[in-house]
């Protein structure tokens, strides 16, 4: 009973306030480099934005399926034709590093 | 009157009676984009050279009567970020700032197919994000009829572009507004079309389940004659539909008399502006002397647009901009990068402005575990009575009618430090995008000398209402054929 009520009241306080931590780690989930000066400011934005979220809380969706599509589509098949398509050259002028034919890039596996 | 101002129906008559060519015209239209851009800077690129070469042929083509389209040798404006090969395309952010695209978004092939003239890329908020083009991580883009204000967004260098006659017509792109907005601000006719009516391939990516090209044009005739060229099936695109695309233009004048204009009782609040509360009330009587039934509708859930948007919106985000890593095209910082993370790291710290950082982290925070079933599925499930309370509407009424912002115009700077504040100046065009209906934006007159925007939100895949409807209004008011003073 006493658990049940503290977890309660811990989920509404995580749920409006977006500490810096949390502000770095969801930062690395989406691979983007982060100072500790920005995550102060994004933390602070994050909770009134949050905060303006929960609204949706007052909405009853109890029997409420989710919207899944907008445009009604079903699936759709097509035949499995090899055809023409942008050649290895042209795909690679945009690449910032390539050699022999490929994207160069510095080692993704651990090397040790 | 000076060509850059005329329709593109006026255009067309004078290029096939041989009164104009395509090349005098685009010309004409570089030349103010000369003059008059700086001051405004509406463009991103001017594709110059190619603009020549495509008016020169489309001359060619009106000269041998061939394959001549009511867009053939049209000069028009693109929001940058639809692709064009060989033409720079960088949705205004520093990560793509010198990303020349290799192949052509459809409806790049579609308007070249039909020899429209593309004479540049414009401005926006960075990848669409944003509702002042104020988050452009190039520069800024002002608002022609008062150059201190914003030209709205995130198609604000679109707007721009096709208010101050630098181009005849333009191409926008609308996640949540980003036409119907900066077209209300600008005294633009526009339309968000039914989502899946106009293909996304080639389209940089937004949130893929609102993302909508349109057209910006000077009345809705033009809107009309555009979507007719750029909408239909694509099999690059799988949720474009299959129905054949209606000739919109045919029956644009038919009598609205006796249809069913709905006004929606939740739109019209306090806290809107004076004069535009006043314009939607002269529109109102406008339509009602045309003969059209008047009657109040509800939209029950329509504060909950706003939320239900922007969670979608940043989750869709965040996984939509993981592509630009820095390892296959765009910026790419790999200095002292000891593995590829580093590089993500790196390139996204840099290349990323503040904004585009705040919605994928707020993204991937309402899909991340734990928060997914309150955030991410509450706003589906939201979403589903937001599609219901327009379905129910439109058992009764026909087509909606609602201001396209509560307010005019917002000075450059006034809300560009608070992201909660600027999202709600969006609070009228978002509901429509996850609900997937079409929306048409038309002048609707002026609040202290600054335009005032209208839109009109009709059924799914109905555009032949909205521009029927549209285009009546247009028919016993002069407001979209004013300009500014450049």
């Amino acid at each position: 009973m006493v658990n049940g009520l503290l977890s309660i009241v811990f989920y509404e306080v995580i749920m409006s306030t977006i500490d810096t931590k949390t502000v770095k780690h969801v930062a690395f989930l989406v691979r983007l480099g982060i100072s500790d000066e920005e995550a102060q400011t994004f933390s602070g934005q994050f909770s009134s934005i949050i905060d303006y979220f929960n609204m949706l809380n007052e909405v009853d969706t109890e029997n409420v399926p989710p919207a899944s599509d907008i445009a009604n589509a079903e699936n759709v098949l097509r035949e499995d034709v090899v055809k023409p398509s942008m050649s290895r050259e042209e795909f690679l002028k945009n690449a910032p590093q390539s050699e022999r034919g490929y994207v160069k890039v510095p080692t993704v596996l651990g090397n040790e | 009157m000076q060509p850059t101002n005329l329709t593109i129906q006026e255009i067309h008559q004078l290029l096939i009676t041989k009164q104009l060519s395509s090349v005098e015209l685009t010309q004409a239209t570089l030349q103010r984009i000369r003059d008059i851009d700086p001051k405004i800077k509406s463009y991103v690129t001017v594709s110059e050279e190619l603009a020549i070469e495509q008016a020169r042929q489309a001359d060619e083509r009106i000269a041998k009567g061939e394959n001549v389209t009511p867009l053939t040798g049209i000069p028009f404006s693109m929001k940058d970020c639809i692709s064009t090969r060989d033409v720079r395309t960088t949705c205004s952010s520093k990560i793509l700032e010198n990303y020349v695209p290799q192949y052509n978004a459809t409806v790049t092939n579609k308007l070249a197919d039909s020899g429209a003239v593309l004479v540049g890329k414009t401005n926006m908020d960075e990848f669409g994000m944003g509702s002042s083009c104020e988050n452009s991580a190039l520069f800024n883009t002002h608002n022609p009829w008062d150059l201190e204000r914003v030209p709205g967004g995130s198609s604000g260098g679109a707007a721009a572009s096709m208010s101050a006659s630098l181009c005849s017509f333009s191409i926008g792109e609308d996640t949540g507004g980003s036409v119907r907005m900066p077209a209300g601000f600008t005294n633009v006719t526009g339309i968000k079309p039914t989502y899946g009516r106009v293909s996304r391939y080639g389209l940089i990516a937004l949130a893929s389940s609102f993302d909508c090209i349109g057209p910006m044009t000077r009345d809705a005739y033009d809107c009309a004659t555009v979507l007719e060229h750029i909408a239909g099936h694509d099999p690059h695109d799988s949720t474009t539909y299959n129905s054949p695309v209606p000739n919109y233009t045919a029956s644009i004048n038919k009598s609205v008399k006796g249809m069913k204009l709905g006004i929606p009782k939740e739109y019209f609040v306090a806290g809107m502006e004076a004069g535009v509360e006043s314009a939607m009330q002269e529109a109102i009587r406008t339509y009602e002397k045309l003969g059209m039934e008047i009657h109040e509708v509800s939209l029950p859930h329509t504060k909950y647009g706003l939320p239900v948007y922007y969670l979608l919106l940043f989750a869709e985000a965040s996984a939509n901009l993981a592509r630009m890593d820095g390892t296959r095209f765009g910026l790419s910082v790999s200095d002292g990068a000891k593995d590829v993370i580093d590089i993500y790291l790196k390139t996204r710290h840099e290349g990323f402005g503040d904004e585009v950082k705040r919605r994928i982290m707020l993204g991937a925070y309402a899909l991340s575990a734990g928060y997914y079933d309150a955030y991410y599925l509450k706003a589906q499930k939201v979403r589903t009575l937001l599609r219901r309370d327009f379905e129910t509407a439109f058992s009764k009424v026909d087509i909606l009618l609602a201001p396209t912002c509560p307010t005019t115009a917002f000075k450059l700077g006034e809300k560009i430090s608070d992201p909660l504040e600027m999202y709600l100046s969006d609070i009228y065009v978002v509901a429509t995008n996850p609900a997937g209906v079409p929306a048409l934006a038309l002048p609707a007159g002026f609040s202290n000398d600054m335009p005032v925007g209208m839109q009109l939100i009709g059924k799914h895949l109905d555009e032949q209402t909205l521009f029927q409807v549209a285009y009546a209004y247009q028919q016993v008011t002069d407001w979209h054929k004013q300009f500014p003073n450049l």
